[in-house]
């Protein structure tokens, strides 16, 4: 845990003097999402730039440095009966609250409990010039300014260097637990979109190999009324599977099949494919293993309102993300541009053009 | 203005008019002045200016092309929903076009299944809700001026209400837009799924005041309609009790629907406006709202009166019914025009402090307003630690608009003191342009300008809002050095006595 502030803006002022290009790290984690670059990369170690700087129950606030580990802080937070409402996976050890934001990472209860992007208040960033910049704040209603901080979300280290994050948090639920339904792939769909549409408790709605689950969270009453009212049978230690299907860890998520990440309507039918799915986030966040191309895939996303991305595996040299319409693609560049005037940081990573 | 320099404007109007008029139906190209007159302010109508004309555009084509054309001609562009914003951000440009989107007022799609409804930018906030309700969904954000704001002013401004801690801004239940850029090209930002590749732009469009694109078409989140929702009131004696009484419900890990505060003389005017049975004897008022299943609100009503009671409160009151939960909240939403009642004028300001400066902030306003020679009262968004103080003046009295506005700027110092902003929902328009520096120095307001510059170049798109130009800055600060109270309202009253005019009634 140390502040080691001046000595990334001092990298960042280096390579901007020796024209080389940046490759930032936080736990390394995340090191297989986005592209593979070829041209050889400087790291920018955020490992050490770690550390909860306030932490407020009462406000429902805390800040911290981006290196900080995401165990840190659900440490400090469940002391206090209270938790990352965005539940952010890690996809190994050491995974930081600065490289969930960049990745805009968030777990199960995503469509309930919001996103890394929603939760997130101010941030400082390093830019492209080396300046440290202070945007949003510490309070939950701001709008002074463009939201830089929440532009950075998905940005994935292109726009800068995010080097502090402050964030709303939540109470824990009193109780959560988990029904379960053996159904197939369309009656799930068409659940959890009906169980959506009540106003009761659910905090997440998954279906992988032939089971829906449904998770309900709040006060024990609501909970197991609406167990009730729902019927199916529950889960025992519920927690350790959306543990496992929030960090992949899964069975389902084994095997050298590429995977691909669908965000879409989550009432939309897609065509049956030959690989295997994995519906979450009530079907807005679905998961495919298969051997389709990103342009194939593209084609069925954008029928169903979303988008698809290459998110673990396959051929990462090409485009992993889909290509944006060419005055989209100037507006990236340009904004690219605002920040990042000398591509310092991640070029490569997000989009081959940028 | 010269009777050349007014010749060679009507000339330029006259040739704008009628290139839009090739387009766009004759009499929705509004040159003359008496009808100009109605677009001359938003609802903060201290900040007034003739524009050049207005356009009233029915299709995303007749948008693009006015963007066009006033791009080829440099001409800018103010864009208008309701014109209920709160600081200036829809006053027009003098040499500019203000274009009006209140021909699209369209709900054009509502997927329940998805609970999404897809929208044009003059659909009012509420008409959203009215629309959802058949499938008992609603729209979550709601602010106070939800019966004619619009979804596209709301994006504008990032608009919040009194339920953002537990539902958040309009940024939290926005799915997409589409945005027309200055050169008249179509974007579409975000999607029907909930996250999109690359940097958010959709976050950064919303509450972007206009000044990056204009917003053809929305698709916001609904959410479906609580079983139940219950309020308690509650009054204290002291405005500390009420403090801690609103962190012990947090505390308790409870999330309110709606969490709001009035001190003794917000109190005194909306009892005697609304008569919703408030305690006119207290220091403070709490609102606080639960809603849910049956069982959770059941339980956390419990919770909270028992709280309440813990630390003093008189007169805890649960609504039971619809009915008595819309009459406890009737004072609380007629406040600004109770407290209208009360004085002459008032002026509505908007920062927000954390929760746990909320005693200090109160005491120093009242050492303000006793160095200023004026009343504050005080509506607080407690629970997202939103304050509207209401400076209660009276404009034909000489000197007391300046003196309110140099009150006002003080008071959001102050916000930035104890660690808030400037502004939460109301947005920064040309209101709080000064306060700006306050809040972020020249180094992040030149990455402002950067951004600004990657969508707009040229400067066209609402120029004069949101962001100050570092010269306004140097302005500024060379200035702040003599905003004490007496001193503040001379300056300002020097710089602006001679173009206000005299009306300045918000809320």
């Amino acid at each position: 845990m140390a502040d080691r502030i001046r000595e990334l803006q001092q990298q960042v002022l280096e390579a901007r003097n020796a024209g080389q290009a940046l490759r930032i790290v936080g736990g390394n984690s995340k090191a297989f999402m986005g592209r593979e670059v070829a041209v050889p990369q400087q790291p920018l170690s955020l490992a050490q730039h770690s550390g909860i700087l306030g932490y407020s129950p009462v406000e429902l606030v805390l800040t911290a440095r981006a290196g900080t580990p995401l165990e840190e802080i659900e440490a400090a937070l469940a002391e206090h009966n209270q938790m990352l409402s965005f539940e952010p996976p890690r996809f190994g050890p050491g995974a930081t609250l600065g490289g969930t934001l960049a990745c805009n990472l968030s777990g199960p209860g995503r469509p309930w409990w919001n996103s890394v992007r929603d939760q997130v208040l101010g941030i400082r960033l390093l830019n492209g010039l080396g300046e440290e910049l202070r945007f949003g704040g510490q309070v939950m209603k701001n709008v002074a300014g463009y939201d830089l901080a929440r532009l950075q979300a998905g940005a994935m280290g292109t726009l800068g260097v995010i080097t502090e994050i402050s964030l709303k948090v939540l109470p824990r639920p009193a109780l959560s637990r988990t029904l379960t339904l053996a159904v197939e792939l369309d009656e799930a769909l068409s659940l959890m979109n009906r169980f959506a549409l009540e106003p009761k408790p659910l905090s997440g709605a998954c279906w992988l190999d032939g089971c829906l689950y449904l998770r309900l969270s709040g006060a024990a009453s609501a909970v197991e009324a609406t167990g009730l009212q729902w019927q199916g049978e529950w889960l025992e230690e519920d927690d350790r599977f959306w543990q496992q299907l929030r960090d992949q860890q899964l069975p389902w998520f084994d095997g050298p099949q590429p995977l691909w990440r669908f965000c879409v309507n989550p009432g939309a039918r897609i065509p049956v494919l030959d690989g295997c799915w994995c519906l979450d986030w009530g079907g807005a966040q679905r998961w495919y293993r298969g051997r389709q191309t990103l342009e194939e895939l593209a084609i069925i996303a954008a029928e169903a309102g979303g988008q698809v991305c290459l998110f673990r595996g396959g051929e990462r040299d090409g485009e992993v993300m889909q290509r944006p319409p060419a005055a989209l693609r100037q507006l990236h560049r340009r904004l690219k541009q605002a920040f990042d005037p000398d591509q310092l940081f991640n070029p490569g990573r997000l989009y081959g053009w940028m | 203005m010269t009777e050349v320099a007014a010749s060679i404007r009507m000339r330029d109007v006259e040739r704008l008019a009628r290139r839009f008029r090739d387009f766009i139906e004759p009499e929705q190209v509004i040159t003359d002045a008496e009808t100009l007159k109605v677009y001359e302010c938003d609802g903060l109508p201290v900040y007034c200016e003739m524009p050049l004309l207005v356009v009233l555009p029915d299709t995303v084509e007749q948008v693009q092309e006015v963007l066009r054309i006033c791009h080829r001609e440099a001409v800018p562009v103010v864009a208008r929903g309701a014109g209920t914003g709160l600081c200036g951000g829809a006053m027009p440009h003098a040499q500019g076009v203000v274009l009006s989107l209140a021909r699209f007022s369209r709900i054009l799609e509502i997927d329940p299944l998805a609970r999404q409804a897809r929208v044009q930018p003059g659909v009012r906030n509420l008409a959203i809700s009215e629309a959802a309700a058949l499938y008992g969904l609603y729209y979550g954000p709601d602010p106070s001026s939800q019966i004619a704001c619009t979804i596209g002013g709301n994006i504008a401004e990032n608009s919040g209400g009194v339920h953002c801690l537990k539902y958040g801004l309009t940024v939290h239940n926005l799915l997409g837009v589409e945005l027309i850029t200055v050169e008249g090209e179509r974007l579409t930002l975000g999607s029907q799924g909930l996250d999109c590749a690359g940097p958010d732009l959709l976050a950064l469009v919303t509450g972007s005041e206009g000044l990056l694109g204009i917003v053809t078409e929305a698709r916001v989140k609904l959410l479906p309609r609580p079983e139940v929702a219950q309020v308690v009131m509650a009054g204290f004696d002291r405005v500390q009790a009420a403090g801690d009484a609103v962190n012990q419900v947090i505390e308790a890990g409870i999330i309110p629907a709606g969490l709001e505060m009035m001190d003794g003389l917000a109190i005194g005017a909306a009892e005697a406006f609304a008569q919703a049975g408030y305690p006119v004897d207290a220091a403070a008022l709490l609102l606080c709202e639960v809603d849910g299943t049956r069982e959770e609100v059941q339980a956390q009503i419990e919770v909270v009166e028992q709280l309440f009671r813990r630390l003093g409160a008189q007169s805890v009151r649960t609504s039971h019914n619809e009915e008595e939960r819309a009459r406890l909240w009737a004072g609380r939403k007629s406040a600004f025009p109770a407290v209208g009642r009360i004085s002459p004028d008032y002026y509505c300001m908007d920062g927000t402090i954390p929760r746990s400066q909320l005693a200090r902030v109160l005491t120093e306003m009242q050492r303000m307003s006793a160095a200023f020679g004026l009343r504050v009262a005080n509506v607080f968004h407690a629970g997202d630690g939103n304050l509207h103080p209401l400076i209660l003046f009276d404009a034909a009295s000489p000197g007391e608009l300046e003196r309110a506005e140099a009150f006002g700027a003080r008071i959001l110092e102050l916000c930035v003191e104890v660690g808030g902003c400037i502004t939460g929902e109301h947005g920064v328009g040309v209101e709080k342009l000064r306060q700006m520096p306050v809040q972020f120095n020249t180094q992040e307001l030149e990455q402002f300008h950067r951004v600004k510059a990657a969508f707009d170049p040229g400067g066209r798109l609402n120029p004069g809002k949101g962001i100050p130009t570092l010269r306004q800055c140097q302005e500024y600060r060379a200035l702040g050095s003599l905003l004490t109270p007496n001193a503040g309202a001379q300056v300002q009253q020097e710089e602006r006595m001679n173009d206000r005019p005299q009306e300045h009634r918000h809320g």
